[in-house]
Formats: structure tokens, sequence, C-alpha cells
């Protein structure tokens, strides 16, 4: 039962990582009808660029404290990913927003790859240790579920950003018009919605959610790699399509269910398959919820959008 | 007069909308049946649930004394069920001789492996399937661009060769949806002609349309549809003087004008 | 073939029949010319072999069909691994390749159908994202099905895999003529390799003019109009599929006799992008831009290589950029830019379903374009 419980607080930390990354897939993807193969990688430029300016600030401002170097770090890091987001979809996707169905994605799939290369030629090869500002020593257990600072620090954060983004979207004249433009980009700029504008809003938005998400994935596990946004950015893909893409509720949803199964079905996959299977098997939990959704419930658990651009 | 196709009480909902509410027609071997009606009246919706597009909710298509299946497209071509698109659907990377070549799908046999193989059969069949395709080329009118790219070729001859597409399935019931949309007056005329040349080789058109002085000069009898249910159904001199047809063209929504 | 001739510049168009040697004659002299500049592009050369069997196979289901599959390196693998099952000391199973490659094939194809049988009514890009778990998770599986059951030995893979041994003649070992000729094995794997190739051309070729190869450019180009012609969509996707995954499990047979050994590295996501960026790069759907790219993209970072690593220790006295972040530079840049350039290709000429000329008279190219 203790465990059971552990494994849910764990899932409900990834989980949230997971939702503010679906974020960003399914604000695209409502809007351009895109999958954003890029996505992931961007949380992983997110990791390394606040993992840099961290640095620096520890070397030159040693004075300032953990938490103000961390929030600083924090905001240089989502600046460069929302440039870096503008200026993907501003010299990349735009020019291929009336080609055939295929080219944008496999576009996307070179955006993804050229980012990691580029990553690797500033970072290299090796994991990087990423200084860890927020405690990650456990507090005193709580119904003997243990939880640390950080952990506690990401559902905080994030709860908080989905609730600003909710309200943006809703609330706003930005937020109605990405509705509008996600709705229809004709009529919308007809009504006259600057689509163009609108369009590159959302991969700034979404761009600046994954720097953060990269941030809190980093300072959990401690560690930074130029491959790291490979299998959370698929996973949150998963999550996305799971909620019902195209529809935000269902991105939040969609990742904290996924977060919840894999951490859970991570501590019972031994026992699940006789011994047969272990937990390095954990990432295939992703895969077959995706499987499984894409085959019996394309439209998720929340999607009404019944996507059809075939 | 045999009948080819009964459609008996077709009834079709998309959620709260009924768009189709218990139609039933009858289409006669040989003739050329309209189909007409104001914008969002279901023609184009009988037209999917005909061609197995979609799965009617109720009733039943019966076509040469068997039941249709319903939401198996392939199987309806196969039965002998040709369409045509309301915004040309052409396969656009391949030449025009090819597309009609691809029609002939369902009536060649060749599998994979005698295609591997090249077994003498299946160099016979792609002999003849190109032999046959040039034929329809020719038949409606565009022989000379058989090696063109299908989308460089100009609007109304993307018409045609849809058509010859079409026909390359060997049907014996043609659907044709709006076939003289964004024509010009000469190149509706000379559809005119390819029509009546179809019917009279003996393939039985359905023909849905707007241009409602074509279908009345072409029709043998037509049907009226409005929000969904049938409100006329005989010769078009007779539908042209039914007061329900009039007063679904005159009555606010309509835009064609029944008095053309 | 004669697209291969077609696409050579200047004399392609002029004199076909004169191109068409050229062809044959490059194919058959390639070693000869490699070995000039030392082994290593010998070896070089049979690795392109393999990838232009690889590219052949996902050009039949991305390029032909319109399915964007990103997990085509797995079927690689399973032909590998089929091979280093039933032919090495792993299993001590020691089958000859003409009974392992066929089975190889075969469970790729079973697992292309396996595949693709829920996938393929799936969206273009849907299709994409479960493909690619598809390939990751038979990774998953090659690197940790060591335990309990020891069945692929882990990342450690497998060694020590029978080499091609074709009528009792073993092509890993190099053939003495007289006294003071040998033969190296990179030749005779050449030759082979290219044997292969040609019969895959071959039969690709056929495919693509016939019914079937009709019925997957109209999948391509427009699948509602396709099913309007009475066109099984489903069956044929399911047919591009599993084709495609036989061409992998051939290939992947091929690579373990001649590596030696198979490690689950060696099917990483990375490579099946490699493949895709092949066929993007040459033209997608064209069976000799497909050809082109696959050597292009193989000789490229390879020539990078031997070329950028000794040039940057003389300018920086050290190397910045290592090859293998060359390879995935050029490979992600070439799939950037060929999409926003040429998204057609190097060689954009167009494809064929037909052969017009098979009716009397009725030779292509007489009408006005």
């Amino acid at each position: 039962m203790e465990t059971l419980l552990q494994q849910t607080v764990n899932g409900l930390v990834v989980g949230s990582v997971y939702a503010l990354v679906a974020l960003g897939y399914t604000m695209v993807y409502g809007i351009l009808g895109l999958i954003n193969f890029a996505h992931g990688d961007i949380l992983m430029v997110g990791a390394l660029v606040a993992l840099e300016a961290i640095r620096l600030l520890q070397l030159h401002a040693p004075e300032l404290g953990l938490v103000p170097t961390l929030l600083a770090g924090l905001s240089v890091s989502v600046l460069v990913c929302m440039l870096l987001g503008y200026t993907i979809e501003r010299t990349a996707y735009r020019r291929l927003r009336n080609a055939p169905r295929l080219a944008p994605l496999i576009t996307a799939i070179g955006v993804s790859f050229l980012l990691q290369t580029i990553a690797m030629i500033i970072w290299g090869r090796n994991y990087h240790t990423f200084p860890q500002l927020v405690s990650t020593t456990p507090l005193e257990p709580v119904a003997g579920v243990f939880i640390t600072p950080v952990q506690i620090a990401i559902l905080v954060v994030s709860a908080v950003l989905m609730v600003a983004l909710v309200l943006l979207v809703n609330k706003t004249r930005l937020g109605r018009a990405m509705r509008a433009t996600a709705e229809n980009h004709k009529v919308a700029s007809l009504m006259g919605v600057d689509t163009n504008k609108i369009i590159a809003a959302t991969f700034v938005i979404g761009s600046g959610l994954a720097a953060v998400a990269g941030v809190m994935f980093s300072s959990n596990y401690g560690i930074a790699h130029y491959a790291m946004g490979f299998m959370p950015g698929l996973k949150a893909f998963t999550a996305a399509v799971l909620g019902g893409i195209g529809n935000l509720g269902g991105a939040m949803l969609g990742g904290l269910v996924l977060g919840l199964v894999e951490s859970i079905g991570a501590g019972y996959i031994e026992d699940l398959s006789f011994g047969f299977l272990n937990s390095s098997y954990q990432d295939i939990f992703a895969f077959i919820i995706l499987g499984i959704v894409l085959i019996f419930r394309p439209t998720g658990l929340l999607g009404e959008r019944v996507a059809d651009r075939a | 007069m045999i009948t080819l196709l009964d459609a008996r009480n077709v009834t079709k909902r998309f959620g709260g909308l009924t768009a189709l509410s218990d139609v039933s027609l009858t289409i006669r071997k040989g003739e050329v049946y309209g189909l007409i009606g104001p914008n969002g009246a279901g023609k184009t919706t009988f037209f999917n649930v005909l061609t197995g597009a979609y799965v009617p909710d109720g009733g039943e298509l019966v076509f040469n004394g068997t039941e249709l299946p319903s939401g198996k497209p392939d199987q309806v071509v196969a039965a002998g069920i040709a369409r045509t698109f309301q915004n040309i659907r052409l396969f656009r990377d391949m030449t025009a001789l090819e597309n009609v070549m691809a029609g002939h799908h369902i009536r060649s046999r060749a599998n994979p492996l005698s295609i591997l193989l090249q077994t003498r059969q299946a160099k016979e069949e792609e002999r003849l399937i190109t032999e046959r395709a040039f034929e329809l080329l020719r038949y409606v009118g565009i022989e000379r661009f058989a090696d063109t790219v299908s989308k460089n070729l100009s609007y109304g001859d993307q018409r045609r060769l849809e058509i010859a597409r079409a026909l390359a399935t060997e049907p014996q019931l043609l659907a044709l949806d709006e076939p003289a949309a964004g024509m010009n007056a000469t190149e509706t005329a000379r559809l005119r002609e390819l029509v009546q040349t179809i019917r009279h080789d003996g393939v039985t058109v359905l023909l849905i349309e707007h241009d409602v002085k074509l279908v009345m000069g072409l029709c043998d009898r037509l049907a009226v549809l409005d929000f969904g249910r049938k409100i006329a159904e005989d010769v078009p001199a007779v539908v042209q003087k039914n007061e329900a047809v009039i007063a679904a063209y005159l009555g606010g929504h309509g835009t064609a004008g029944a008095a053309a | 073939m004669n697209e291969l001739a077609l696409a050579i510049p200047w004399l392609g168009k002029r004199h076909p029949a004169a191109a068409r040697w050229v062809v044959v004659a490059i194919a058959l002299a390639a070693p000869l010319i490699a070995i000039l500049f030392g082994k290593t592009w010998v070896r070089i050369l049979d690795f392109a072999m393999l990838y232009v069997m690889l590219a052949i196979g996902l050009n039949l289901v991305v390029g032909f069909a319109g399915l964007l599959d990103l997990g085509y390196i797995a079927f690689y693998a399973v032909g590998a691994y089929t091979f280093a099952f039933l032919a090495s000391p792993h299993f001590d199973i020691h089958l000859p390749f003409w009974i392992v490659l066929p089975l190889g094939a075969g469970f790729a194809a079973l697992a292309g159908i396996i595949l693709g049988l829920p996938t393929l009514r799936l969206r273009g890009d849907y299709l994409a994202i479960v493909t690619l778990g598809f390939g990751e998770i038979v990774r998953i599986f090659m690197n940790n099905l060591n335990h309990p059951i020891n069945i692929t030995n882990g990342p450690q893979g497998i060694n020590m895999i029978d080499p091609l041994v074709i009528l009792g003649w073993d092509i890993s070992r190099p053939v003495k003529i007289g006294e003071d000729i040998t033969i190296n094995s990179l030749f005779l794997y050449y030759y082979v390799f290219l044997a292969f190739v040609v019969l895959s051309i071959i039969l690709v070729q056929r495919l693509q003019i016939s019914r079937v190869g009709r019925a997957w450019a109209a999948i391509r180009d427009d699948e509602l109009a396709a099913k309007a012609i009475g066109i099984n969509t489903r069956n044929m996707k399911l047919l591009a599929f599993s084709l495609g995954a036989t061409f992998g499990g051939v290939a992947g047979g091929l690579f373990a006799a001649f590596q030696g050994f198979v490690s689950p590295e060696s099917f990483s996501l990375m490579e099946s992008i490699a493949v895709l960026t092949m066929i993007v790069f040459g033209g997608m759907g064209n069976l000799a831009g497909v050809i082109v790219g696959a050597l292009a993209l193989t000789a490229l970072p390879e020539v990078l290589r031997h070329v950028a690593v000794p040039v940057q220790q003389a300018v920086f006295d050290r190397v910045i950029l290592d090859p293998e972040v060359l390879r995935m530079l050029l490979l992600s840049l070439a799939m950037i830019l060929m999409m926003l350039l040429r998204p057609s290709g190097m060689i954009p000429a167009y494809s064929r379903y037909s052969r017009p000329e098979l009716v009397v008279g009725k030779a292509a190219g007489e009408a006005p374009k």
C-alpha cells in the first residue's frame, strides 16, 4: 500500500512535467495539425541552457542565493527557448504550411535531430550533473510517503502555469484569437486575426513551457544530456493524444494519467509478467498506451475534435 | 423498364441533424436520373451513402436485385457503381493514362507473385489494361494528353479524365457529383454530349447538379430533395410545375431558381 | 536501370544506350576504383549496397504508398537477429544462408503485418509516431532480453555469426588466383550485395509498373478517391508494409553475415531516420533518386570523415566535430533543406506507373506537356 502511494506521488510529479510538454504539442497540433517533433528537444535545450546559465552565475556571482540563481537560470532558458521556438516556426514550418502533408512532419524530424546535433557539439556527449539548487533530500515521511522539496516545487509550478495558460486561452484577446485560428485559419484571418502572429505566439508559449519542464526534469533527476528530450517528448506526445489532441485540459489529464500509469506500472511490471520483464521496460508503457489509444479511441479521453486531414 | 437501383427509406443522421429522412427512389436501367435540391438538401449525403462512404442509419439500397454493402466503397464499385467527386479528385502525380489504368484495378486479377514473376497472364493483362485505358481516353476526348501528369491538365479535361477513370471500373451506374460545376457554356455543352453518349452505350447515369437547365434538358426523370426529404420524383416537365419544388427553391434559401 | 541511366546529366537524355553501359560499368568497377583509396572504401561500398537495399524497401512504403514509417530499421533488426540466432554459436545452430535469409525475410514480413494490421488505418502523422514507437519497443527488447532467459545477449549483441557460404564457397575468405593475386572478401561481398540490389531493383520496378504500383500511388495521392475506384486500401497498404519489411529483413540478414556480429546499437532510431533522409534526398518515390540518395548519403559522411578530421586537426589542433557529429549534422540539414528547397529530391524525374509503348504506336512523350 505504501509502495502504491509512493508511486502515485512519483507519478504525479513526472506526470506534471509530461503535461507541461504535452500542452506545447497539443497547442501546435490544434492550430497547425502538425506534430512538432522537435518539441521534446526544446525541453533539452531548456535544461542545458539553464545549466550553463547557472554555472556562469555560480562562478561570477556566488553571493547570489540558491533560489535566485535558479530563477535567473530558468528565466534565461525560457527566453532562449521562446526565441528558438519562434525561429523554428519562422524559418522552417511557416514555408511549409500548404505543402503536402508529410513535408512538415519530415522537416520537424530534421529539426529535432539538428537540435540534438548542435547540442552535442556545444555540450558534448556526456551526461552533465545538474546543480540541485532545490533540495532533493526527502522530507519527513507523511503516511509513509517520501516527498522531496524539488518534487513539491514541480507540482506547484506546473499547477500555476497550467492555470495561467487556461486563463490566457479563455480570458484574453490573444487566447480568443488562438481559439479562432485553431477553428479555422481562413475565417479567423477574415475576421481580422493576424494568424501568422498567433501561430508564432503559440510556438513561443509552448517553447517557454517546454523550457520550464526541462529545468524541472533536470532538477529532479540531477542530470542533463543532449538526447534527454527524446523520451519525455515522445511521452508528452502520447499524453496529448491520450487526453485528446488539440484539447488543453486533455493534455493536462493525459500527462498526469501517463505519469501515474508509468510509475505504478514500473513498480508492478515484474509481478505482472511473472518475473519475465523488469523495470527497464518502463519506457514501453507509453508506446503501448499510445498504440491502444490511437487504435481504439483516436479522439482521446476528452477530445471531440475528429481530426480528419487525411 | 427494369429497376437498377432501388433505394428504400434511406435515413442518415449526423448527431441531432437528420440529413436524409426516409428517402426512397428508383433508378431504371438505361436512364439519366437527376437528383436536385437546394444547398444542404442532402444530395451529397445520399451520394455518399450510395457509394459506401457513409453507413446509413436506416433503410436499404438494392442494386440489381441484391442489397449493397454499406460502408464498403470497394465492394460498391465491384457491384457496378462508380462515382466522380464534386471537387475533382484525381491522382495528381500520375499521368492521365495511369489514372484511367488505376481505375481498372478492380477489374484486373494479377497478384503480387505473378507480377514479380512477370507471368504471361500478368503481361497480357497489363497490355490489355493499357489498351483499354487509351480507348477510354479517346472516348472522353483527351487521348492526346495521355502522357500528361494529371495535375497539369485543364479544369475541363480533369473532369473528363475523372469520368474516364470512373468508366474504367466498368460500372452499370455512373454517379456524377455536379460535373458541370465551374464549367463555361462550351464545356457544359460538350459534357452534355458526353453524358448522352455514355447513356447511349448502356450505362445508367445518376446526376447531381446545380445547373437546373442542364438537368432539365438531360434527365429522363429526376427527384428533388429538400431538408433531407424527397419532395418530388417525376419527368422534368412535371417536376418543374410541382408547387412544393417551386416553394423549396424560392422559399428563402433557394439560389438556383426552379424557373430556369 | 533505365531511370538511373536517364539521370546521368547530359549523356542520359542524348544517348540512353551509352548511359546504360556507363551505369553498368560504374557498378562493376566501383570496388576496383575504391581500392585505390584503401580497403576501407571497399567496405564503405559494401555498406552502401546494404543502405541501397534498405532505401529501396523503405521507398516502397513511403515513396510509393505514402506511408511514413519511422520504425523501418526494426525490420532490418528482425532479419539480422534471425540470421544471428540461426547461424552462430549463440544457440549453436548453424543453418545455411539460403534457409536463414528467407526465414529472416519472412519474419520481417510477418512483423510488418503484425504492426500494420492495427495501425494502417491511422492518419499519416499518427502512423509515423506509432511506427517509431514500434522501432523503439523492438530495440528495448533487443537490449533487455538477456534476462531471465538469455535470448538476445543484451547490449553486447551476438558474435561470431557465420559468413555467407554460397554453394560450399565461404566468401569471407580471400580467394587466391595463382601465386600472387588474392581477391579480398570485401570484393566478393560487394558483388553478392550488388546482385541482391539488382534483383531488388528489377522486382520493385515490376511492382511499380503494375496494378499494385498504381494502387499504391493512388492511395498516396488521394486515399478517398482510391477507395472510390474500388481499391481495397487496407489490403494494399498491408502489402506495401510487408513487402517493404521483406527487403529490410533480407538486408538485415546480409548485414549480420557480413559484419559477423549484431548488437542493438546498429538499429537505433537514427538509422531509421538516416534511411528516410536518403530517400528524401534522392527523390521520394523515384527509384533512381532513392539509389543515388542512398549512395550519396553513405559516401558523404565518410568523405567528410577523411577530409574534415585532418583539416580540423591542422587548423585547430584538435577535432571539434567528430565524424559521428558530422554525419548527424549532414543528415539533419539534408532533411530540412531538401524539404524547404527541393521537396521532390535531387532527381525529381517523375515516376512511371505504366508503359504506354505496350500499345503499338502509342509511345510516351508525344503529347504536349
